[in-house]
């Protein structure tokens, strides 16, 4: 034990790496998991009242194991990055509490909607729902492009941008996965949606790349021409792969195309931001990262209980797999 | 607008008050639910399963909120102390990270089965949906005391330099986590835990025995809940206080501030009882404005671990300025004083089930139904005890809570977002206690309008309840 927690050496001397992109696979899976989330919340605010009841039976089970990513892609960031987590929390001050706000409201929003059943009370819910579903990715997105670009402040035109990008993406994912979890006119519906959303989110994602590398130069660090060129091959590979899905009815492969498509935007920002971690400050993985002891330490917990979770949520999603029965109960 | 630090504090104040009692109805509630639920397929018993479903359902709506009100919490360390976070990142982070993948993912997986899945999964499976759940609960509340334990009696740690910046660098591990205040603070926060429920167990049944004095599946609860008080609040009483022998060994200013000691002294008196005899006493306490039965040497006795000659330090003669000697005084003497409410609450219950006659004591009834949320009250103050009274440090003699506070952070940022976090936390507890009044009133309907069904496993068992 006293060898494997070494205080002199990492495990392996690419760990800091390996830890950077740990980091980005959580965040990643955030994005996916949360991202459906908030698409079923965006989505929920076009539905009759029969529907949304299939929508809330889809999201009930799943969307507290969901957010937890969110939980850990933080943790993770302040055990491996202490100062990265430090300064973008305070640097970008109001709008992580305004992002705090929109989970809270989605969340309790949704949880007490059955409570009462007068007029009043079922669709301040509502609203509280999809406004927090419509906010959090938006801001999620902000996020990432204030920190992606070193923006000192997320009022700035790219964040925007890349804000109603992950709206977008978000659309798509809550479309593909309602497409999985309903039959008939609601997944007819879904399909429609999906296809419109999936054409906004390629075209909101090149505007934004496309005003970070020519409208606004200064952005640090510039993404390479290859690597915009690989993205954005990617994307548009995944999104034709998902029209095509959608057009042959096929859910599945549709939700495979999606979570493809959110993965190359995620990898896309590491890429982008490596060896950087904090590009704002300029600090790298290797100025950034924790002491060996502390990484070795993180490293054997992740290796122990990562698999562990990957049970946990593939027993939960077999559970509730399918599409959501008639009259289930959610909450 | 606040200065920027004190809008911090206030903001987290705000947040863990009211986090607290979410994080508690989990750890506390886990334990009941495993017990019904194990009851429930071991004995088929109609009274396990209505017992299940009510508090499931309370469990639920407040792991939401807890989880609502947990997740800022977790991020609030950066955005307002983020020059502690990048200070101590190495001995925090870990904790929480470990916190996240041991107990947090455990309770919302296992939750979504034990909501959704009772029709779904085997009954084995969902009795250990509802063990994870509560296996989740106590892993997170190990974690986070970790984490406040190591600020109150820090150690496994060096202060280095990196890139200009000093940063305690982790040395080792185990004595870090498993520093001296843990395992007093863990044994003292669950079994709080664990009192707060089950004075609301309590009360709740209390309440619907009350109203139907025949009520089988509540007076069921009623027989648990006083046992378990007796049993919890006793232990509590014993174990706080040789907590407190502890606490004037490793944070002599708390002890000084907890028992309002200014001067320093040898053969220092101990405050049982103390009755402000002026109105300054309220946020002044001192030996001249208070009615107080102590004492002699305890005082000494306690901090020194034996010696009654002992010189106990006064808060005059410290090198920092004290915390705010009232919170501290008062919250630790509300505190007490609840605690031995409790002892007496279930010693009164417990000998009321031995002798007969639980379910017909209306004084019992009652003073357990005005005690429902009063663990839940001195669970805060003991909390308040433990943070307030640990100032003006936020780690223990290396790093002040101004410190470790976020440089340049406007007032005007920290004031909005301590308005916004204030506003929030309060409407997710009036809306919890407004819902669980809600399942307390439909709940009620059932007690009092539809006779219960038989116990189909002992039918006799109705017949003699009914003739009691």
């Amino acid at each position: 034990m006293t060898s494997l927690l070494s205080p002199e050496a990492y495990f392996h001397a690419g760990l800091p790496e390996f830890w950077f992109a740990f980091v980005f696979v959580v965040f990643g899976l955030y994005v996916i998991l949360d991202g459906f989330d908030f698409g079923i919340g965006i989505l929920y605010a076009d539905v009759d009242e029969a529907d949304k009841a299939t929508m809330l039976g889809a999201f009930g089970p799943v969307w507290k194991a969901n957010e937890v990513w969110l939980i850990l892609f933080g943790t993770t960031l302040f055990a491996a990055f202490p100062a990265v987590y430090s300064n973008l929390l305070s640097r970008y001050y109001l709008l992580i509490f305004a992002l705090l706000l929109a989970l809270v409201m989605r969340g309790v929003g949704s949880k007490v909607r059955k409570e009462r059943s007068d007029d009043l009370w079922v669709d301040t819910c509502d609203r509280l729902f999809v406004a927090g579903s419509i906010a959090a990715p938006f801001l999620l997105g902000m996020l990432v492009a204030g920190w992606l670009f070193g923006l000192p402040s997320v009022l700035d035109i790219a964040a925007v941008a890349v804000g109603l990008s992950v709206t977008a993406l978000c659309v798509v994912y809550g479309a593909a996965f309602m497409a999985i979890k309903s039959r008939g006119t609601l997944q007819t519906k879904m399909y429609e949606r999906g296809k419109q959303s999936t054409v906004a989110y390629v075209g909101l994602i090149a505007t934004s790349l496309v005003y970070a590398l020519v409208v606004a130069p200064g952005a640090a660090p510039p993404p390479t021409v290859e690597a915009v060129g690989v993205a954005a091959l990617l994307t548009v590979g995944c999104a034709a792969i998902g029209l095509w899905a959608i057009r042959a009815r096929r859910p599945y492969s549709w939700f495979i195309s999606v979570v493809g498509m959110g993965l190359v935007l995620v990898g896309f920002v590491a890429y982008t931001m490596f060896p950087v971690v904090d590009p704002a400050v300029e600090l790298t993985i290797r100025e950034g990262i924790v002491a060996p002891l502390a990484l070795n330490l993180n490293t054997i917990f992740a290796v122990t209980f990562i698999p562990i979770i990957f049970v946990y949520f593939g027993l939960l999603y077999s559970v509730f797999s399918g599409p959501v029965e008639e009259g289930v109960t959610y909450g | 607008m606040l200065d920027a630090v004190v809008a911090g504090r206030a903001q987290f104040a705000v947040a863990t008050t009211i986090h607290i009692v979410f994080a508690s109805l989990s750890i506390g509630l886990g334990p009941f639910l495993v017990y019904f639920v194990v009851q429930e397929i071991r004995t088929g018993k109609q009274r396990y399963i209505r017992l299940r479903k009510f508090f499931t359902k309370v469990f639920a709506v407040g792991f939401v909120m807890g989880t609502v009100t947990g997740i800022p919490l977790g991020f609030m360390f950066g955005t307002n102390f983020a020059t502690f976070s990048t200070m101590a990142g190495e001995m925090i982070g870990g904790p929480l990270s470990f916190e996240t993948k041991m107990a947090f993912f455990l309770e919302a997986v296992f939750l979504g089965v034990l909501l959704f899945g009772r029709e779904k999964v085997s009954e084995w499976f969902y009795a250990l949906s509802a063990f994870f759940v509560a296996a989740g609960a106590w892993f997170s509340a190990f974690w986070i005391l970790v984490v406040n334990s190591w600020m109150q009696t820090p150690q496994g740690f060096e202060l280095v330099d990196r890139g200009g910046t000093e940063v305690a660098t982790l040395v080792d591990p185990v004595a870090a986590f498993l520093n001296p205040r843990f395992p007093w603070m863990f044994v003292h926060m669950q079994n709080a835990a664990l009192i707060s429920v089950t004075l609301l167990v309590a009360g709740i049944a209390a309440y619907f025995v009350w109203q139907n004095r025949d009520s089988e599946v509540w007076s069921t609860a009623l027989k648990i809940a006083v046992v378990v008080l007796f049993i919890t609040a006793t232990a509590q009483v014993i174990h706080g206080d040789l907590y407190g022998r502890h606490v004037a060994e490793t944070q002599p200013q708390k002890f000084a501030a907890m028992e309002a000691h200014y001067e320093t002294e040898r053969g220092a008196d101990l405050h049982i009882i103390a009755i402000p005899t002026e109105l300054d006493a309220m946020t002044d306490p001192r030996a001249d404005n208070l009615f107080k039965i102590s004492i002699p040497y305890a005082a000494s006795f306690l901090a020194s671990g034996g010696d009654p000659t002992a010189e106990v330090t006064g808060l005059n003669d410290f090198e920092y300025d004290p915390p705010p000697v009232a919170l501290v005084f008062w919250s630790f003497r509300l505190m007490v004083a609840l605690g031995f409410w409790f002892v007496l609450l279930g010693a009164w219950g417990t000998y009321r089930l031995w002798k007969g006659g639980l379910t017909d004591d209306d004084r019992l009834l009652q003073a357990l139904m005005v005690s429902t949320p009063l663990g839940f009250v001195a669970l805060n103050m003991g909390w308040y005890v433990t943070e307030i009274g640990r100032q003006p440090w936020i780690i223990q003699d290396v790093l002040t809570t101004t410190e470790g506070a976020t440089i340049g952070l406007s007032s005007t940022e920290a004031t909005l977002s301590l308005a916004g976090v204030t506003a929030g936390y309060t409407a997710v507890m009036v809306l919890f206690i407004y819902i669980v009044r809600r399942y307390i009133r439909s709940e009620r309907e059932r007690v009092v309008e539809t006779t219960e069904p038989p116990e189909p496993t002992q039918p006799s068992q109705s017949v003699v309840s009914a003739d009691d």
